[in-house]
């Protein structure tokens, strides 16, 4: 089948793809987008964290088929062509990529997280990135790096 | 596979009635996963996402009616005061991620005994809406878990909406599991008080084929509770209570863990939330 949609602003079809197949696969192997990660497939992980319509979601657990005339936003969208996003600048500065494969759905979540609440307390920051799982950097890290990214975009806390 | 797609809930049961065959989809969190790793090979999906009359909720006469589309993120934000118990227990659902999309019609459709929207839906004594093309069927949360992973759904029939009643009382959920979030429960609970007719409601999950209710143990604490007096809750009536809610269980030894750490579990979740539910509802009589 052919799935038709809007991916970082652009019109995108991808073809012969699959009932079964997941967003996650679609972005990767037939858009060219690999900044999404494929880890767990069970929604555990959130490396492969997108918006869907505005809303994070894990792009593993969306049937190809379900985004045929929606909006997705990949890590990749984030950026201004190569300036960073803040919060990619902040993941950066803080030292928060380690490895890096965890990296791209933090990213999304953080900026989320963001837009939504510009000035999050811990609490907050941890409960928004409880979906998205990290095995090098003990998570401390990733914490300074939303609070960095904050601060940046003008909240004083 | 294929992937049907219908544009309206008239289009979803004419679907469902011509390829029962077709496994229903709305936030994949369950479905995706199980094709993912091949443990199932549908011969074709029902995306029900598109359906726009499943996708709201709305009161009406002291019932609520939440749509089989509406997320679990929804129903943390929207419906905390109408259904506290509900809200309770969807904000410990997997993650952000996984609330934006999983549906409490998809956690009855998937009937696992560790859903964690079933123990409040059985507390409050809740309603499942289902509907096919013959028409439409009311089924109490009760009725409609039948075995492990089976609920009572005809092989025509799709999930339309949840019916909760508005109780205005206090609800409570708990549940164990190893982190606060991406887990499926060890252990859960909730409790629903009805004072309007001297109720208790109670729900048990993760440790019986399916999630159940503790019909002996609504009873005992229905008859403790100080109702008139709104008096405090006497300590050996709220530890017979954990007792007979682990009574009530059915428990088995797994991966996350055994029976009898499940029993003790369900025990002291219920006397801590019963305690939580009664304060509550003194406090809020109080003021």
């Amino acid at each position: 089948m052919r799935v038709r949609c809007t991916v970082n602003g652009e019109e995108r079809v991808a073809d012969d793809v699959w009932a079964g197949e997941s967003l996650l696969y679609v972005l990767r192997e037939r858009l060219g987008l690999p900044g999404s990660k494929n880890a767990c497939e069970q929604g555990e992980c959130g490396s492969c964290t997108v918006y869907l319509d505005g809303v994070p979601v894990c792009a593993c657990l969306v049937a190809a088929g379900q985004v045929e005339g929606r909006t997705v936003v990949t890590v990749e969208g984030l950026a201004d062509g190569d300036l960073l996003h803040p919060v990619q600048q902040a993941f950066l500065d803080a030292g928060a990529v380690q490895c890096g494969f965890c990296t791209p759905g933090l990213v999304v979540a953080v900026h989320d997280l963001l837009q939504r609440h510009p000035r999050p307390s811990d609490p907050d920051v941890r409960e928004a990135l409880a979906g998205n799982l990290c095995r090098c950097t003990g998570y401390e890290k990733i914490l300074e790096a939303v609070r960095l990214a904050a601060l940046r975009a003008g909240g004083d806390r | 596979m294929d992937l049907v797609q219908p544009a309206t809930w008239a289009e979803a049961l004419t679907a469902r009635a011509e390829r029962p065959d077709l496994l229903p989809i709305a936030g994949g969190t369950d479905v995706m996963v199980d094709i993912n790793f091949d443990r199932r090979r549908p011969e074709g999906l029902l995306d029900l996402t598109r359906v726009p009359e499943t996708a709201t909720w709305s009161v009406d006469d002291g019932v609520l009616r939440i749509g089989a589309g509406v997320t679990y993120a929804q129903v943390e934000s929207d419906l905390a005061d109408l259904a506290p118990g509900l809200a309770m227990a969807s904000r410990t659902v997997g993650s952000p991620q996984i609330r934006n999309r999983g549906t409490v019609a998809g956690n009855l459709g998937s009937a696992s005994p560790a859903g964690d929207a079933h123990p409040p839906l059985l507390a409050v004594g809740a309603t499942v809406e289902v509907e096919s093309v013959r028409g439409i069927r009311q089924v109490a949360a009760d009725d409609f878990f039948v075995g492990v992973k089976r609920n009572a759904l005809e092989p025509d029939e799709l999930i339309r909406s949840v019916l909760v009643p508005v109780t205005g009382a206090p609800q409570q959920f708990a549940k164990i599991g190893t982190r606060n979030a991406m887990v499926i429960a060890v252990a859960s609970f909730a409790v629903s008080l009805h004072p309007a007719d001297r109720r208790v409601g109670t729900g048990i999950g993760s440790a019986a084929p399916t999630p159940r209710r503790a019909p002996q143990a609504e009873e005992q604490l229905a008859g403790a509770l100080d109702w008139d007096g709104r008096g405090p809750l006497d300590p050996s009536a709220v530890r017979r209570f954990g007792e007979l809610v682990a009574d009530a269980a059915d428990p088995i030894d797994d991966v996350r863990g055994s029976a009898a750490y499940r029993r003790h579990a369900l025990a002291v979740l219920a006397a801590r939330t019963a305690t939580w539910a009664w304060d509550q509802h003194r406090t809020e009589v109080a003021s």
